[in-house]
């Protein structure tokens, strides 16, 4: 089946099988590789994409259902410079191995289009679809307090290692 | 990688219907956000041959709220019931079940009739639509028609829909002003986890009298049900502490959980009583 999407921008067509997942169209026919896979079944929120602005997994949809819509994956979310949430992930040390990384970041992200002012427990609620075997999810809420700081166009709190002893 | 189907993406509701009567010689199961099906499809559970998705029909989602009806499309999702202002006034406890539902991603996705026909005791849309009263509307090529939530499941993963029906609509009457609904989502930790014990409650109170009492329980039984016979003890009197206790242990009695890996029968039990006692006793501090 032909299916027609933008994806970061860019107007692009595939013929995909039925059961082809949108995640696997991303990454196999678009060589996307920055969204990736964990599960492959719904839970640990590596696939997130933006749908229309929104974010979705991308292994629990048909790449058939995407037709027409406008997809954002990790590699688009930079415009020229980092987006704020990657440049919280650097600045605040919000990763380890990095695999859960671009899920959390596209997460992350459209939580904050919708409220740039989380509390502690409101950014907790963003994630929860995203699991981090490394990190133990500290340095993630506060990549992300930064990265809402600097949309809201505040300065950061300082690093924590920065403030303790 | 799933096994193969074939697929139709029809943009009516007839053709839907269609599909899922005869189709192209088999009869299509239909897709809405696929957080279910799909899941399914992918762990073998289940493998059709023909699918049919619903997502080109906008007239499919959407929250309808008349005088004295609400109605929603199969299609809306639990996002739409989370952002809708109007349900906030004629639904809360809905709202508060698409606030503890899945995480993010999954509520951008997950529709209302998918959360009913998926058939899930756990299913968490499904408690306070029972307690408000909600009915499901059918459709198939020979006509349509109308089932009581409370009726609509017969046993584990087991209900009422004919595979040639669809579900069209949800809908319940909007709730007097006297009237409290509310909700609780029990699971192992606070966010995308299923439900432990899901607990709502209805409940409409006039002249110091419970009028109309209303108790679903989630995960606790082989279906979504309710605690009728503890809803009869509360209708007609005035709540004391004891009698809320009374109902409250008694509901208990209603349900039959079992052991799994998220909590044992007996832990469910103890949910259940706690949360029964404790958001009767809130609705009735409310309205009196
Ligand atoms: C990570 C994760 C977290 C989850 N968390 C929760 C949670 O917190 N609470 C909860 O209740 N569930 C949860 N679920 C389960 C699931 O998301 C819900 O049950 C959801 O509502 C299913 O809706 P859907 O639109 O995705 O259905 P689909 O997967 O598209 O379909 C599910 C079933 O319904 C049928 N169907 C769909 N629409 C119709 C229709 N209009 N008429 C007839 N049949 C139809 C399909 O054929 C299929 O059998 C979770 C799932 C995942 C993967
Ligand atoms: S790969 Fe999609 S949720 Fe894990
Ligand atoms: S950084 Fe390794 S899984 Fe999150």
């Amino acid at each position: 089946m032909e299916v027609s999407l933008t994806v970061n921008g860019r107007n692009v067509s595939s013929d995909v099988e039925p059961r082809t997942l949108l995640v696997h169209l991303l990454r196999e026919d678009l060589d996307l590789t920055g969204t990736h896979v964990g599960c492959e079944s719904g839970y640990c929120g590596a696939c997130t994409v933006h749908l229309d602005g929104k974010p979705v997994k991308s292994c629990t949809m048909l790449a058939v259902q995407a037709e027409g819509a406008d997809i954002t994956t990790i590699e688009g979310l930079a415009n020229g410079e980092l987006h704020a949430v990657q440049e919280g992930f650097w600045e605040r040390h919000g990763l380890q191995c990095g695999y859960c990384t671009p899920g959390m970041i596209m997460s992350a992200a459209g939580m904050l289009a919708e409220n740039d002012s989380p509390s502690e427990g409101e950014i907790k609620h963003g994630i929860e679809g995203n699991l981090c075997r490394c990190t133990g999810y500290h340095n993630i809420v506060k990549a992300i307090e930064y990265a809402a700081a600097k949309m809201r166009g505040d300065e950061p709190a300082e690093p924590e290692w920065e403030v303790s002893s | 990688m799933l096994s193969g189907f074939e697929l139709d993406l029809p943009d009516t509701l007839v053709g839907v219907l269609d599909l899922i009567a005869d189709g192209r010689g088999t009869p299509a199961v239909p897709l809405a956000g696929g957080t279910s099906l799909i899941v399914d499809m992918r762990a073998r559970r289940t493998m059709p041959n023909a699918v049919v998705w619903l997502g080109k029909i906008p007239e499919l989602r959407g929250i309808q709220v008349t005088q004295d009806h609400v109605r929603l499309g199969p299609c809306t999702t639990v996002s739409d019931i989370l952002n809708s202002d109007e349900l906030a006034g004629s639904g809360v406890s809905l709202v508060r079940a698409a606030e503890a539902f899945g995480g993010q991603m999954v509520r951008n996705a997950a529709t209302v009739a998918g959360n009913i026909a998926c058939n899930s005791p756990a299913s968490d849309l499904v408690p306070p639509l029972m307690a408000l009263d909600a009915e499901v509307i059918l459709e198939s090529r020979s006509g349509s028609r109308t089932v009581a939530l409370d009726r609509y499941f017969t046993g584990y993963k087991e209900d009422v829909r004919r595979t040639d029906e669809l579900i069209t609509g949800i809908s319940w009457k909007r709730q007097e002003e006297s009237s409290v609904d509310l909700f609780h989502k029990l699971a192992r930790r606070k966010g995308d986890a299923i439900t432990v014990v899901g607990v709502a409650v209805n409940m409409a109170v006039s002249d110091g009298t419970c009028m109309r009492a209303r108790i679903a329980l989630g995960a606790v039984a082989p279906t979504v049900l309710r605690a009728k016979r503890a809803e009869s003890m509360l209708e007609g009197e005035t709540l004391t502490p004891g009698l809320i206790e009374a109902a409250a242990r008694q509901a208990t009695e209603e349900a039959s959980p079992i052991d799994d890996v998220r909590a044992s029968a007996t832990y469910r039990r103890h949910g259940i009583q706690v949360l029964t006692a404790r958001l009767l006793t809130q609705a009735w501090g409310r309205l009196t």
